[in-house]
């Protein structure tokens, strides 16, 4: 039952200026459900494109099965049995669900002409296997999120399948999905199959898995068997610290920066009231779907709220834009820096200033090369960004660097309030120490900072008041003193 | 030596990427030159031969500094030639309406102004239309223009019934053709101030710098605060203004206005615009690039010409392959440029 299927060993790899991975390992044996975690952009991700051929690995083994390989191909990947359940699944809405289970065997038996009969055949035997009812007739694309993904699952049994691989697969079921999918999770192991079940939910990790590995910024933090974590150590082994920071606490609430009433925007949010006032750190906390990302977006010009009222300072605002929220006083740091928030081939200097042009430019529209100089030196400086020569692209930076970069453009426009979704997403550890601890600069001078985040201890250390929202709207409000992130991850949910 | 050698070395590796490409432009340049020299330096080397140079490049190189602004949007206008010829038959109608041959110079010479000015309006409202269906409607720039192209080169067909606007007043040519130092011509001069004048708003203004940023990423760019719409609007507003500009350069060199002329223009610009430096998924090319392919691109045109055995037809052929092979060599460039930042990386 021990023998190992799968072990990847000391594997490096990096993108342009990242470091994704540095040294990893990784062991799953036969028929276990074994549970890969770690925060976003702790290379989670990365490693499963290198067990199934899609990436190279600059440095490392993978040992499949008993062969070594310094590189995977997908070729080998298929061969051995490793099959990779992506989250978009990868499958074809636009035909059946018969074509979908046999047009790889198909393709892979270099057969110019589909035979019906054939594939009918196969699509049936897949579906048997895990004993899914569906009608193989059906066009996918009317079939829900969580059937797509058994027919991904069926899909890869047909190519004899000894390890899957499932990248977050629950991020789009409900509850009840989640139960469906951990029966047949069940039901492939007493089957014989390994299953690398890649998630952050602590909950899942404990239902579904026996042994777990968690990685940190590229690395091995520890692995072990699941019995013997609780959440407090899932937490600290996840972001690499025990919960000591203090919650910030605002020395003097200041008068009111940002007022929201009465907002819907229909199918994001729904009669969403709430005021910052300056020097608060508010958190805003809620799973992917609650509406708060649509929220914080409405509120910088992004969407266009479809009811409600906002007030910056005190005075009602019309916010048609991104460029009039700037106007406004609001800055917002995006959720997903590399191709939201970053202009990554262009240099440090114009990641800086391109939200500052107006200011920055002569009547003529002409550029004011010395003001920019000084600007982007200073900026430099102020946040300790690690570069030699601003003139160098932002991409050369580190995944922290980065963030300050973007954090420098907001911070050179005169806010009141700045807006971070997902502050340390991908940071390295002193880097997030960093940006906390600028976070509660900023608020201490007076500004009105919103973080939303699903680092469940960052919300904790880092806001002086806390907002869950669930479906769209405002359920509970909470001070971090009196709050575990046990407690914020179950009204998240909907559990408490 | 060794240390003013190393230094070198550095300086080469911490400028901006567009310098380099423009230094290596200049190297092919000379090296081009060189060779038409060598080949035949009895025919290239005549003064008559860079006066002819100078006359034919222009028309062309405006619409590929044109062509080079939307590109570095990440978009194309491939519209240009239409505009170019519909701008010039717009004013050719005009001035033979009002001042048909003959017409005392005196009273030609206000109608002239108003003939460019209509040549000039044109090729803005045609800009602004290939703008709006970009910027507005998010119709794919490649899709938008080709249409766009379409139809400006339809309607010069109807207003003229096919038939080419000839019988232009004399004055026109006679401005539009003529020498500084009877050497230098008006045209020549005129492209030389474009590029100048587009190089130094993309360099030097706050719109070029959003030009650069747009076609870098337009997500980022929106989460920025950048007027999107207004840019890429903007952006093709010049280039119809710029492609009116070489119609009427066109239209003194043929002495005459035509729906279908320079219809190989679109590919010329585009061979220009890439082999330039220009990056045709936007964010990065400089003028400078742009300016330098025109002179080379001229150069290699002027030599085709000088041998009689290789035939017009071939030309379809050359300035094809030509694309392909700067295509293939950009992309082994950034491959190997990849390959360089990794190992220095691991080392």
């Amino acid at each position: 039952m021990s023998e190992i299927f799968l072990r990847a060993s000391n594997i490096h790899k990096s993108f342009g200026g990242v470091e994704a991975l540095s040294g990893v390992d990784l062991e799953i044996r036969k028929g276990e459900i074994h549970c890969l975690a770690g925060e976003n952009g702790c290379g989670k991700s990365t490693l499963i494109k290198i067990i199934s051929g899609v990436y190279k690995p600059d440095s490392g083994s993978v040992e499949i099965d008993g062969r070594i390989f310094k590189h995977v191909g997908t070729t080998d990947a298929i061969a051995k049995g490793i099959q990779v359940i992506y989250q978009d699944f990868s499958i074809f809405p636009n035909l059946s669900v018969m074509e979908n289970l046999a047009l790889n065997m198909e393709l892979m038996a270099k057969r110019k002409l589909m035979n019906y009969r054939r594939a009918r055949a196969i699509a049936s035997e897949a579906i048997a296997k895990i004993g899914f009812d569906v009608d193989l007739d059906e066009r996918v694309e009317n079939l829900s999120i969580a059937e797509r993904q058994l027919i991904a699952i069926c899909r890869a049994l047909l190519h004899d399948a000894k390890l899957i691989i499932m990248d977050e697969p629950t991020t789009a079921l409900t509850k009840k999905e989640v139960k469906a999918l951990f029966a047949v999770i069940k039901k492939l192991q007493a089957d014989g199959l390994s299953i690398l079940f890649v998630s952050h939910k602590l909950d899942e990790v404990f239902e579904i898995s026996e042994r777990y590995t968690i990685f940190r910024n590229g690395r091995n933090v520890t692995s072990g068997n699941t019995a013997e974590l609780d959440d407090r150590k899932f937490a600290f082994y996840m972001t690499g610290r025990e919960f000591s920071e203090e919650s910030y606490r605002p020395t003097s609430l200041g008068d009111q920066a940002l007022a929201i009433s009465n907002l819907s925007l229909r199918g994001a949010y729904e009669d969403v009231s709430f005021v910052l006032r300056k020097g608060e750190i508010l958190g805003i906390t809620g799973l992917l779907g609650s509406g708060r990302s649509e929220l914080v977006q409405s509120i910088f010009g992004i969407y266009k709220p479809d009811s409600g009222t906002i007030e910056v300072g005190g005075v009602p605002a019309k916010i048609r834009n991104v460029k009039s929220a700037i106007k406004k006083g609001i800055g917002y740091v995006p959720a997903d820096r590399l191709t939201e928030g970053l202009f990554l081939p262009q240099t440090i200097k114009r990641n800086i200033v391109i939200s500052k042009l107006d200011k920055l430019s002569s009547a003529f529209g002409f550029l004011r090369e010395k003001k920019i100089g000084d600007e982007v030196r200073a900026w430099i400086s102020d946040l300790s960004i690690a570069t030699k020569n601003p003139s160098l692209p932002v991409q050369t930076l580190s995944g922290g660097n980065q963030q300050k970069v973007v954090l420098a453009r907001w911070l050179a426009n005169d806010l009141s309030v700045l807006i971070l979704n997902g502050p340390t997403v991908g940071v390295d550890i002193g880097s997030k120490y960093d940006i906390h601890g600028l976070l509660r600069t900023l608020a201490s001078k007076g500004i009105g900072v919103i973080i939303i985040s699903d680092d469940l201890p960052e919300i904790l250390a880092c806001a002086s008041r806390i907002l869950v929202m669930r479906g769209g709207r405002i359920v509970r409000e909470l001070l971090p003193e009196a709050t575990t992130a046990e407690q914020l991850g179950e009204i998240s949910t909907g559990v408490a | 030596m060794a240390k003013s050698n190393l230094s070198l070395k550095n300086a080469a590796r911490q400028s901006a990427p567009g310098d380099r490409n423009v230094f290596r432009l200049f190297v092919m340049l000379v090296l081009v030159f060189v060779l038409m020299m060598a080949l035949r330096p009895s025919i290239f080397l005549r003064p008559a031969n860079f006066n002819s140079m100078m006359r034919q490049l222009p028309e062309y190189g405006i619409m590929a500094i044109g062509i080079s602004l939307a590109m570095m949007t990440g978009g194309i206008d491939l519209a240009v030639v239409g505009t170019a010829n519909l701008s010039a038959i717009a004013a050719a109608k005009f001035l033979i309406a009002v001042a048909p041959r003959g017409t005392p110079n005196e009273q030609v010479a206000p109608m002239l102004i108003v003939a460019v000015l209509i040549a000039l309006a044109t090729g803005l409202a045609c800009g602004a239309l290939s703008g709006t269906l970009v910027s507005k409607l998010g119709i794919p720039a490649i899709l938008a223009t080709l249409g766009t192209q379409q139809l400006f080169t339809g309607i010069a067909i109807v207003i003229t019934e096919g038939r080419p606007q000839s019988k232009l007043p004399l004055l026109f040519s006679q401005i539009g053709n003529f020498e500084f130092f009877d050497f230098f011509p008006l045209s020549f001069v005129l492209f030389c101030l474009v590029a100048l004048a587009v190089g130094i708003m993309l360099e030097r203004s706050k719109f070029g710098l959003e030009v650069y940023m747009l076609g870098t990423n337009s997500k980022a760019a929106r989460y920025a605060g950048l007027n999107n719409a207004g840019i890429l609007f903007r952006t093709y507003v010049v280039s119809g203004f710029l492609s009116s500009i070489s119609g009427l350069i066109m239209m003194a060199r043929a002495n005459s206005a035509k729906a279908d002329y320079g219809a190989a223009y679109t590919m010329q610009c585009v061979l220009v615009a890439i082999l330039g430096g220009v990056d045709p998924n936007g964010g990065f090319g400089k003028i400078g690039g742009v300016v330098l392919a025109v002179f080379i691109l001229q150069i290699l045109s002027t030599g085709l010409n000088m041998f009689e055995n290789v035939s017009n037809f071939y030309r379809d052929i050359i300035w094809g392959g030509a694309l392909i092979l700067v295509l293939l060599s950009n992309w082994y460039l950034a491959r190997r440029k990849e390959r360089m930042a990794l190992a220095r990386k691991t080392a």
